[in-house]
């Protein structure tokens, strides 16, 4: 295939206006030795042969198309309506740069505008950003203006977090003096929640923030109105992760004194796609604005009077501050951004309750009739969302591996991340789980086999 | 042409000094506001705290460029021009008086030596515009 | 021509239902019994509209962009090139759209076997041995490849190196990025030539840096010709040459970066292999480095083991040098399926081809300009090129201005006000995928506008004239800030 339009009577008109011989006298400054090196790449495909090509590789795998999926951790299966794709679909936003020229960029300039407004009503924040490339890399960004806001170098982590969310902190705080406490004792694995004495006794006046995750890593509620009166008292700022479908029920992180709402957006809207293009989700108060990572948007008026949107607040990025910005992102999720306004939009405030509390019935029918098979219990005693964590009899690779056979793809083995939950498995279900897929699973468990 | 009053004395980053007994005024230059443009945000220091000569003691943001205040004198931040916060466009319309920044009572009069005259600063405009 | 903001749209009780109602037992039990009091939210406002009501508001505002798809779109060291068609079709798939990222590994061969073989691809491209495809976008790439860097000297007890060199005509993501590695700026000069100053660079190298960070052609369209020079003080001095790749386009199968002395480079597959911009993300920045870095790449890389039946890919995260990780999972996979459905659509001979014509093109479109426009540098150029605007000054007429105007004449500016170094600039790059006449109308344009600009310069200090609506106050809005819609 070949998309470059240039005949070879083009390149001989085109030649003779620049006055070169032939197109590689162009190249002359690359040192003639290395010129041409050899490629060794696989041949060009005609489109019907890409086509095939793609798709059998695409066949390779088990999509949710085909397999009940009971995996969360980070990554969800729920719905995204047909409308989604019809809008991001359109090449106007698709193949658009970013909006640096307003006049050329309403559409785009406007949209954002409206997702930072839905991110506020979501999480109650008073301001959003254009978005960040992940849940994880939110989060990382926010423990850092964090230290910024407080002039403090600790980053206090709860162990409930997401462990690549906390991996994430770590790579991105590495070489700017950061101390980053994640190790605590394993209290939360009693009650699978953040400890609150725990929290008193970390979070102290040396500290930045502390990083909380609610609905927590493993599907549970946090006494988040607590641990934020703690971390005020410290002087510190509470940066708290969502759910953003948690959302359509639970009360706003602006609500409960949270200072940064981050989160992983895909949910929103956008596709599971193996872990990306996904949608970091970031918003906090007015008076953290000036040093909020990211794009922004903002409203304004042209000479008429007319209301125009354009890049704001640019002084706090790399390509005015250079190495004083907020932070080094330059390109991030715009069309998941996109994606997570219109799913918004379309689902409206009943919709995506009605999708939250569907993945809180179905979660717990699930949870019930699990812990009702001999050998399984659920492995804590507080609220959850749409995840939860069970005790299993057997190794949960053995268990997942049964259940692929039938169909079904299984929950999140934490013996790996989490030594103290060996033998655990965090399932979740979401509103695509049917109850005769909860049953089907439920079925196999119980048959041991 | 970027206006300097005689009555002022300036520094190589273009802040002015206007001298009050014990205590100056510190502000930037005509010519400072007309590189920077529209300036739509100034970051100033509080009252209280202290600035040491040629360090950076706050930014002024203007729509394409951020650029540090460097202190011209050493001392502590004894009054701030609040009216920057909501009125940063006084930095462009009367940069020698609405505009001014922050007042400083000075730590070494010494200090002011090394600054530039009138005469000085336009000649330092003139040889980089 | 103005679009009320979608939740203006809204009207109480407008709603299209998507899912369906909860089908296990249990439906009617209050919601207060599964969770505590004080959990739930009582409002949530968001816009309640119809399906059609949607549909119209995004499309409407979707006529209001300008796109590739729309028109040419010559920003500099962006490559704004067609992205095409087939490579979205393929990368909707569901079998690539609908698979979890922690699904078991036998489940995912097909995903897994993209990422190993675009790893390769890119290496041979680069002449580099690892790539990671984990970083979301180039400067996302530049952060991990130079914590790699850093790692890297630190493992070699080389600690005190926290000094990065960066050309004075850089990207801003350059120095901020090694702002976020804890590393500290030092500007190299520019030539008269447009390219690193040898000496400069000679007398800042020391045992207290770190890399070079370099753009290959670099910022100005122009490939350095004392690059082996340059790498090799670097080297001497035993740091490394960090190479920003946003200008690859110009260096498909015509050089390796590693041939060059390059040790870490990112790619933009977002730029350089076709996928589309997405209006500002997804993009997807992978990192390639020479062998001795390899070990300190973020977690996980895919590797390849043979068995008795074959290939089978796996996710190797026994690293134990490894960075971390820098994101959640493996990268922006979506963006890698398209770029790599685009390197297979093209082969070699193809991507050699791509490089050609885009340098082509921007010789043919500079030299159609240079008589009107000065041009920072007049040397042959790669990619792309930088001109001035500045012989309009006198009337008054900024770049700012033409960018403007061009928009009236249904062309997307190119890029203004950058690189840094030269006053007034105008960053033209073309692409491969224009054709000759759009070029000659581009130019045809930009000749008009020089002509207006000094017979009626107000007309073109208050452009563009065509367009939803007028140039917009930058500076109230940045003064009084308003960022999201608020119910009166």
């Amino acid at each position: 295939m070949n998309y470059v339009p240039n005949t070879d009577a083009d390149r001989a008109a085109m030649l003779r206006v620049v006055g070169a011989a032939s197109v590689d006298e162009l190249f002359e400054d690359i040192p003639r030795d290395l010129h041409h090196p050899s490629l060794n790449l696989p041949q060009e495909l005609s489109e019907l042969a890409l086509k095939r090509t793609m798709s059998s590789l695409a066949g390779l795998n088990a999509g949710a198309d085909r397999f009940a999926v009971f995996l969360g951790a980070g990554a969800y299966n729920h719905f995204v309506p047909a409308v989604v794709h019809h809008v991001t679909g359109r090449s106007e936003f698709y193949t658009a740069y970013t909006p640096y020229q307003a006049e050329a960029s309403q559409g785009t300039l406007q949209t954002i505008f409206e997702y930072q407004t839905a991110v506020c009503q979501l999480t109650g924040m008073d301001v959003a950003n254009a978005s960040m490339y992940d849940g994880a890399t939110a989060v990382a960004e926010a423990a850092i203006m964090a230290q910024h806001a407080t002039q403090r170098h600790k980053i206090v982590v709860s162990p409930t977090v997401h462990p690549d969310y906390v991996s994430v902190i770590e790579t991105y705080t590495s070489e700017l003096g950061s101390i980053v406490v994640s190790s605590w004792s394993e209290n939360w694995a009693r009650t699978g929640k953040t400890d609150l004495s725990e929290v008193q006794a970390l979070v102290d006046d040396s500290a930045a923030c502390l990083v909380v995750q609610h609905p927590n890593f493993f599907g549970c509620l946090e006494d988040v109105e607590l641990l934020a009166d703690a971390v005020h008292k410290a002087g510190a700022l509470l940066i708290v992760i969502v759910d953003p479908i948690s959302l359509g029920m639970l009360r706003a992180p602006g609500s409960y004194g949270a200072d940064v709402a981050v989160g992983e957006g895909q949910s929103l809207g956008n596709p599971m796609s193996f872990g990306g293009p996904y949608l970091g989700l970031f918003a906090t108060e007015e008076k953290l604005l000036r040093l909020m990572p990211g794009r922004i948007v903002g409203q304004a008026a042209d000479r008429e009077g007319r209301r125009g949107f354009v890049l704001t607040l640019q002084a706090r990025e790399q390509h005015i501050r250079r190495e004083k910005a907020t932070s080094n992102i330059c390109t991030n999720e715009a069309l998941d951004a996109l994606a997570a306004l219109v799913y918004l939009s379309a689902m409206g405030p009943r919709g995506l309750r009605q999708v939250a509390e569907t993945c809180v019935r179905k979660a717990h029918y699930a949870a019930d009739r699990i812990a009702d098979v001999p050998g399984y219990e659920l492995a804590f005693p507080s609220p959850f969302f749409k995840e939860f964590v069970i005790r299993c009899p057997r190794p949960p690779a053995e268990i997942n591996a049964q259940l692929l056979k039938q169909r079904i793809i299984g929950g999140y083995d934490l013996s790996g991340a989490f030594p103290a939950l060996a033998d655990h498995m965090l399932l979740c279900v979401t509103e695509m789980n049917t109850r005769d897929e909860i049953d089907r699973l439920v079925d196999i468990l119980a048959s041991g086999g | 042409m970027a206006e300097v009053p005689k009555d002022l004395k300036y520094s190589k980053e273009h802040e002015w000094v206007r001298v009050a007994g014990d205590a100056v005024v510190i502000g930037i230059t005509d010519h400072a506001q007309e590189q920077l443009g529209d300036v739509v945000y100034v970051d100033l220091p509080s009252v209280g705290s202290e600035i040491s000569q040629f360090e950076s003691f706050g930014t002024v943001e203007s729509v394409k460029a951020a650029s540090d205040l460097y202190a011209p004198v050493s001392g502590k931040v004894v009054e701030v021009n609040d009216a920057l916060k909501e009125h940063p466009e006084l930095v462009n319309e009367s940069p020698y008086d609405k505009a001014w920044m922050i007042k400083v009572k000075l730590k070494d009069k010494k200090e002011l030596d090394v600054l530039l005259s009138p005469a000085d600063y336009d000649e330092l405009v003139a040889s980089i515009s | 021509m103005t679009e009320k903001l979608i939740f203006e749209l809204s009207s109480p009780g407008r709603n299209t239902r998507y899912v369906d109602d909860v089908d296990v037992p249990g439906k009617d039990i209050d919601i207060s019994k599964l969770l505590p009091a004080g959990v739930i939210r009582e409002d949530l406002d968001l816009p309640e509209v119809t399906e059609r009501e949607l549909v119209q508001h995004f499309t409407r505002l979707s006529r209001f962009n300008y796109s590739v798809d729309g028109g040419f779109y010559p920003l500099g060291s962006c490559t704004m090139k067609y992205n095409p068609k087939i490579d979205e079709d393929v990368g909707s798939l569901e079998g690539f759209t609908r698979i979890h990222p922690l699904q078991p590994e036998e489940t995912v061969q097909g995903a897994l076997r993209i990422m190993y073989e675009l790893q390769g691809f890119l290496a041979e491209i680069s002449g580099l041995s690892a790539v990671t495809l984990q970083p979301a976008a180039g400067a996302h790439g530049e952060l991990s490849g130079m914590l790699v860097i850093r790692a890297y000297h630190r493992q070699r007890g080389d600690d005190d190196r926290r000094i990065v060199l960066v050309p004075d005509s850089a990207h801003g993501t350059n120095p901020a990025t090694s702002a976020m590695c804890g590393l500290q700026v030092v500007n190299v000069r520019s030539n008269e030539r447009g390219g690193v100053d040898v000496e400069a660079l000679r007398s800042l190298v020391s045992e207290k840096v770190a890399a070079l960070m370099l753009t290959i052609p670099n910022t100005l369209g122009l490939f350095d010709e004392n690059i082996l020079e340059v790498s090799s003080i670097v080297h001497q001095a035993g740091a490394l040459v960090y190479c920003d790749g946003a200008n690859m386009n110009a260096m498909l199968g015509q050089v390796k970066l590693g041939d060059l002395g390059c040790d870490a480079m990112h790619f933009n597959l977002h730029k350089t292999f076709g996928t589309p911009h997405g209006g500002g993300g997804p993009g997807s920045g992978p990192v390639a480095v020479r062998e001795n870095l390899a070990p300190f790449l973020p977690v996980p890389v895919v590797a390849r083991k043979s068995t008795g039946d074959g290939d089978t890919f796996f996710l190797d995260y026994d690293r134990p040098l490894s960075i971390g990780r820098v994101r959640s999972f493996y990268g922006n996979f979506g963006v890698m399926v398209r770029a790599y459905a685009y390197i297979r659509s093209l082969g070699p001979d193809g991507l050699r081809h791509v490089s050609e014509n885009a340098v082509l093109n921007a010789n043919y479109l500079m030299h159609l300009l240079k008589g009107t426009y000065e041009l920072a540098y007049d040397r042959p150029c790669m990619h792309e090129f930088v001109l001035t605007g500045k012989h309009l000054k006198d009337e008054g007429v900024r770049t700012l201005d033409i960018a403007k105007r061009l928009i009236d004449y249904g062309f997307h500016p190119p890029t203004i006000y950058f690189p840094l170094i030269v006053e007034e600039a105008m960053m033209i790059e073309p692409t491969e995928t224009e054709t000759r006449q759009t070029l000659d109308a581009f130019a045809r344009a930009l000749l008009d506008i020089s002509s207006e600009a000094v017979a009626e310069p107000q007309m073109i200090k208050e452009a563009p004239h065509t367009t939803p609506v007028g140039r917009l106050d930058e500076a109230t809005a940045a003064r009084h800030p308003i960022l999201r819609w608020k119910r009166e």
